[in-house]
């Protein structure tokens, strides 16, 4: 994209201030200081984010490591003091994790395998939908009855099968260590469709325009300008179908987690916490679940507000 | 449309005789899943045998300490001068429940079926060359050679009706790979303590007391065995009070059960131990960072890794008391277990760090433990804890978990290198674990010897149990393997399964052994 | 109109050989049947015998041809796990997944639409902010949470619903219905509510945007400027006109409801075909797998089939450019 024949010369930035009070007074902020939950939810989204990121730096302890646990600590509740005398603000779990820090941990895992397969689905889709609209007629075809499918099925039944065929794939005692890329893999492919959907429309619209004939008549290849000129129009829809598409793949993980297929129960994420953690509802041992529940409705629930905002104010016909 | 209504024909019939017998009863009894067939020769499966053992019944049965005692046999020897001979006598007076007579023939037939290509019971009876009827209450089987404990392996073989089942055809086993299911997968005609009123197939089986019974009337006169996978919802549904008796009760749940007004658990140990196993051979793993040389072939490293295995802190916080941990890969029920062989060693992690540096791993090193997780009670949990204990001497463990279906073919293949697994000695006789975890893997021996171990000196041991004749040279040489065993950790062994049985207040169903009840054992308050 | 119906046939017959061929490549990877068909203490003769009888011996193109053979003629062997045909198992389980399916497709629907309609007449109210925050709530816990949730509250705590099973039922033909006595309905309650919050989400959001979209309509400005009452232009006009695209998505969404169904029964102990494909997983039970997902893909052609065609007939566009596809 960077080495563009004849791609329009960019406007030389405004001064920096300028630019800001624009952005300040855009509509998009406008909209976004009007609506209070938006705030929140941006705020809750950050701070779970950077708590996730900045794991290893601000949990007290590194439940990812087993050396340093000790089982004795187990089912501990949340603030007080182990028989072995440490501190757990939220108590521990069946091994002896503490679970303010396996939730850390947890969402960190879930962020990740989230994040990537939303942008594997996200990279897949955008450059399908492009192919599918620009080149037309068969292969366009082909991959919209493949969306179409993909659509109608269950994305967790297709992350299912994809997961299962990876496992007949890979050698069974390489199998732990690429469960997760195998996760990240199955979770993209089951959520592509919705992309390309939306990418193809769009370069369909532009394909009619004057300016993709003309270039072909100069000789370029106008599949590079057409990337150009749909990309900065699908930017909004893309956005928020991957905003939501992040919420969504975050439940997919967790509920593949629930089926008993995802991350080693060494290194669990948050939806293995759960799987783990509703063994314990009934003997009173509430903290091993509800905290990882909470942590995953809360941020499956304020990234989805965010995509909900990022959806109106990007859509000029419902302000 | 002909069986449901035959069915329901027979629900109004039992419910009419029900309506005869003073304090009728119906026990609503729920567990994991359910019997995969009626068909008693058809799996050898724990679910499907407990089912099984309500509507038909063995030559002999089984108490709750594991002592044999007579059903359909009311006594068995061998006979006199020949010790390759087993003769039993038959109960007489007794009834199938379509008013058959039971005699010698049902059971030449029912062994014979059981011997058949399709039958999953056929190695329990692979010493068997043949069974004749003596008279219409006595039969012979002539063993291949002396087998001193053969009468150990009927106590889940049942008997059927000869002449119903060639009414209907049943002479071959279902066989899985046919394009047919066979009339006894659905329809039965037992000597049993109950009736097959209905069933829906994971779903609901019925069962009403049959009054013909042969033995003291139970006190439970009609059973609805229900099946709930889910554990929280199956306490949910004893809580709420949508069932009576609950089988396969999580650890966890067993402390509030008991404390819970109006309901209670019994507890017992199964006849079943858990133990990890390791490779052997001098072939390096296939999971490991050491490529050179098998860590795991080295008996100081076998022995650093009993001892970071804190077996007392994995039965108080993992299995929340509900274990019995041991020394020895052999269950207390099974000839051949000592106090002494169960003994175990205190962790002690300074020393088994020594032990590594003396073993030439001072850093230690990777590998790969693969575990079951929905197979044994909490078998992830325990997996998961003793990587944790074996972090502390080096040993990186990546942790591999799957559901049993998968787990199982990569066990078979030896594929695994460290594994988790659980034994059931439905025999009682040790000879049972040897031939399958201890002989070195052959096509008939050692099939869940994954560990590849091999001794030959051993191997003729094992061999030799299976024609010794004389009982008290027999023991000499069961305790001398034991010692060999336990000597060279040819397994790991963690502890031995406690059962937990929860129901609601005023009825009791005791614990069986096997993790197979009988709701004719179930008494009121 | 022939041959554009014919070309859509053709592409479902596509996308079902498609399906089975995934299916059937899946599930050689599941697991080994054998480990739960054969006991304990079978030897390595008997799973060899085993292998070769079950024809696990066979190239993967044979076993796959074999498989479409046979389905062809509604054929799809026996259960190994309970040894009867696979066919019937699943016709006998069908009616309880179709009526839990329809139950919660009806919830949805009802209360989906009432609370888009009110949620786009009421733009600035707080009542609004309110639903339309607590609807995301439903899409962001996972299923298993709700059901597990709902059981603890209404069984357990307050006993007022049963927790597992579908209750009495009664037998019509081969349809066996749990709609005909009260604790069938009292046991339908709690899964369908955990079934139909995913798509009460859904429906309420599209009806939501579709009425907003059409109140600003130049067509409801002339009904207004005609005169006619508010209330005869949202429910006469504006919502008759969101009805379509919300029919053809609930329509369309039924294959994630079958989905959605899996973990809801398998909470609830529900006897449809969902906790019947689950219980298959779990023992490898090849052949239910196959049929289930053979049949899953099944009703997604047909219904696409039918919505294709209704398209056609409705949209005259369609009628005479049909070689443009949909």
């Amino acid at each position: 994209m960077t080495d563009l024949p004849h791609a329009p010369e960019q406007p030389v930035p405004a001064a920096k201030t300028s630019r800001w009070k624009t952005f300040w007074r855009s509509d998009i902020v406008w909209s976004y200081r009007r609506s209070p939950v938006t705030v929140v939810a941006s705020i809750v989204a950050f701070l779970l984010i950077f708590m996730a990121v900045f794991a290893p730096f601000l949990a007290p302890y590194n439940p990812f490591n087993p050396a340093t646990l000790n089982l004795m600590d187990g089912f501990t509740p949340p603030n007080s003091n182990s028989m072995g005398g440490r501190y757990f603000a939220l108590g521990t779990d069946s091994q002896g994790r503490d679970v303010l820090s396996t939730i850390m941990y947890g969402s960190r895992v879930s962020l990740f395998v989230g994040a990537m397969a939303t942008l594997f689905a996200m990279v897949m889709g955008v450059g399908l939908g492009l192919v599918a609209g620009y080149v037309g007629g068969l292969i366009d075809a082909v991959i919209m009855r493949v969306a179409d499918v993909q659509l109608s099925f269950p994305a967790i039944l297709i992350a299912l099968l994809i997961f299962g065929v990876a496992r007949g794939i890979i050698p069974p005692n390489q199998q732990e260590g690429a469960a997760i890329w195998v996760l990240i893999i199955a979770i993209g492919l089951a959520n592509w469709a919705q992309f390309a959907r939306t990418v193809r429309g769009a370069t369909m619209v532009e394909r009619q325009k004057d300016y993709v004939a003309a270039a072909r008549i100069l000789g370029v290849n106008p599949f590079f300008i057409l990337l150009r000129h749909v990309l900065p129009n699908v930017v909004g829809p893309v956005l928020v179908i991957g905003t939501i598409g992040l919420a969504l793949a975050i439940i997919e993980e967790a509920t593949l987690s629930y089926l008993g297929v995802g991350v080693p129960p060494t290194q669990p994420s948050l939806g293995t916490l759960i799987r783990i953690g509703q063994q314990f509802l009934f003997s009173g041992e509430w903290w091993i679940l509800l905290f990882p529940a909470i942590t995953l409705v809360l941020l499956a629930l304020s990234v989805n507000l965010l995509g909900d905002w990022l959806r109106d104010a990007l859509n000029p016909k419902l302000r | 449309m002909h069986t449901s209504l035959t069915r329901i024909a027979a629900a109004l019939a039992a419910t009419t005789m029900l309506a005869g017998v003073a304090n009728a009863e119906t026990i609503r009894w729920a567990r994991s899943s359910d019997a995969l067939t009626l068909d008693p020769h058809s799996q050898n499966q724990g679910n499907t045998h407990t089912l099984a053992h309500h509507i038909y019944e063995t030559l002999v049965g089984r108490d709750n300490d594991g002592t044999l005692t007579p059903r359909l046999a009311t006594e068995w020897a061998l006979k006199e001068g020949d010790d390759t001979v087993w003769v039993f006598k038959l109960r007489e007076g007794v009834k199938f429940h379509n008013g058959a007579d039971f005699t010698a023939e049902d059971v030449v037939y029912s062994i014979e079926r059981a011997k058949s290509e399709f039958s999953n019971m056929k190695q329990l009876h692979s010493v068997v060359e043949g069974v004749t009827a003596v008279d219409d209450y006595t039969v012979e089987f002539q063993m291949a050679g002396p087998s001193l404990i053969y009468p150990n392996n009927l106590t889940n073989t049942f008997i059927m009706d000869k002449t119903w089942s060639e009414e209907h055809d049943l002479a071959v086993v279902q066989d899985f790979a046919s394009g047919a299911s066979n009339y006894a997968v659905l329809n039965t005609n037992g000597t049993g303590p109950y009736t097959l009123v209905s069933r829906e197939i994971d779903v609901k089986t019925v069962l009403a007391s049959n009054p013909e019974w042969w033995g003291q009337a139970p006190a439970v006169t009609g059973v609805e065995y229900l099946t709930i996978a889910d554990a929280q919802t199956r306490i949910s549904a004893l809580l709420s009070g949508e069932v009576d008796i609950v089988q396969d009760v999580p650890p966890q749940d067993i402390e509030r059960l008991s404390s819970t007004e109006g309901f209670k658990v019994e507890t017992g140990p199964e006849n079943r131990f858990i133990y990890f196993g390791y490779k052997f051979g001098d072939a390096p793993l296939k999971s490991s960072n050491i490529t050179d040389s098998n860590p795991f072939n080295n008996p100081l490293v076998r022995e650093a890794m009993e001892l970071v295995l804190d077996r007392d802190a994995i039965q108080k916080v993992v299995m929340r008391g509900q274990s019995i941990p041991t020394g020895i890969a052999n269950p207390p029920f099974v000839a051949g277990w000592t106090e002494e062989l169960d003994a175990y060693p205190a962790p002690d992690v300074e020393k088994a760090k020594a032990l590594m540096v003396e073993a030439g791993y001072p850093d230690g090193f990777t590998v790969t433990l693969d575990t079951p997780n929905n197979r044994y009670v909490n078998d992830e949990a325990i997996s998961t804890a003793y990587v944790g204990m074996l972090g502390q001497i080096g040993i990186q463990v990546t942790l591999a978990s799957r559901p049993v279906a998968e787990h199982s073919p990569i066990i078979l293949a030896n594929e695994s290198d460290f594994y988790l697994l659980g034994w059931g000695v439905p025999t009682f006789d040790s000879a049972y674990v040897f031939n399958d975890l201890v002989h070195t893997k052959t096509e008939t021996h050692g099939t869940y010897n994954v560990g590849l171990y091999s001794n030959p000196e051993l191997d003729e041991k094992i061999i030799s149990l299976g024609t010794e004749s004389d009982q008290a040279k027999r023991d000499a040489t069961v305790a001398d393997i034991w010692a060999t065993v336990k000597a060279d950790r040819v397994l790991l062994p963690v502890h031995n399964q406690v059962l937990a049985y929860a129901m609601r207040s005023g009825v009791t169903l005791p614990v069986q052994p096997e993790n197979q009840p009988s709701m004719t054992t179930v008494t009121f308050e | 109109m022939l041959a554009f119906i014919a070309r859509r046939l053709l592409q479902s017959v596509i996308v079902m050989l498609v399906v089975a061929f995934i299916a059937f490549l899946v599930f050689r990877y599941v697991g080994d049947p054998l480990a739960n068909l054969l006991s304990q203490d079978a030897k390595m003769t008997d799973y060899e015998e085993a292998r070769e009888r079950l024809g696990l011996n066979q190239p993967f193109y044979v076993q796959f041809f074999h498989f479409v053979v046979n389905a062809l003629q509604g054929q799809f062997g026996v259960s190994y796990r309970l040894q009867q045909p696979v066919s019937q198992l699943i016709l006998e389980r069908l009616p309880a997944t179709i009526e839990l399916a329809v139950a919660s497709s009806i919830i949805a629907l009802v209360f989906g639409v009432f609370l888009g309609v009110y949620t786009a007449l009421k733009q600035r109210a707080f009542s609004t902010g309110v639903i339309m925050t607590l609807s995301l709530i439903g899409v962001s816990l996972p299923t298993f949470l709700i059901g597990i949730g709902l059981i603890y509250v209404f069984a357990v705590e307050l006993k007022w619903l049963p927790s597992f099973g579908r209750g009495e039922v009664v037998q019509i033909g081969w349809w066996r219905t749990g709609l005909l006595t009260q604790s069938g309905l009292r046991s339908l309650i709690l899964p369908a509510i955990t079934l139909s919050l995913f798509q009460l989400t859904l429906i309420m959001r599209l009806v939501r945007a579709e009425m907003m979209e059409v109140l600003r309509t130049d067509y409801i400005r002339f009904a207004r400027a005609r005169g006619l009452s508010q209330r005869a232009i949202n429910f006469g006009h504006a919502l008759k006109n969101t009805m379509v695209p919300v029919i053809t998505i609930t329509g369309l969404q039924l294959g994630s409801v079958i989905a959605f169904a899996i973990i809801t029964e398998t909470v609830f102990q529900w006897p449809g075909v969902g906790s019947l494909f689950v219980n298959s997983v779990a023992a490898v039970d090849v052949p239910v797998m196959a049929a289930y997902l053979v049949f899953v893909a099944l009703v997604f052609v047909m219904i696409n089939l039918v919505v294709d065609i209704l398209y056609f007939i409705v949209d005259p566009r369609l009628r005479d450019g049909a070689k443009s596809g949909r």
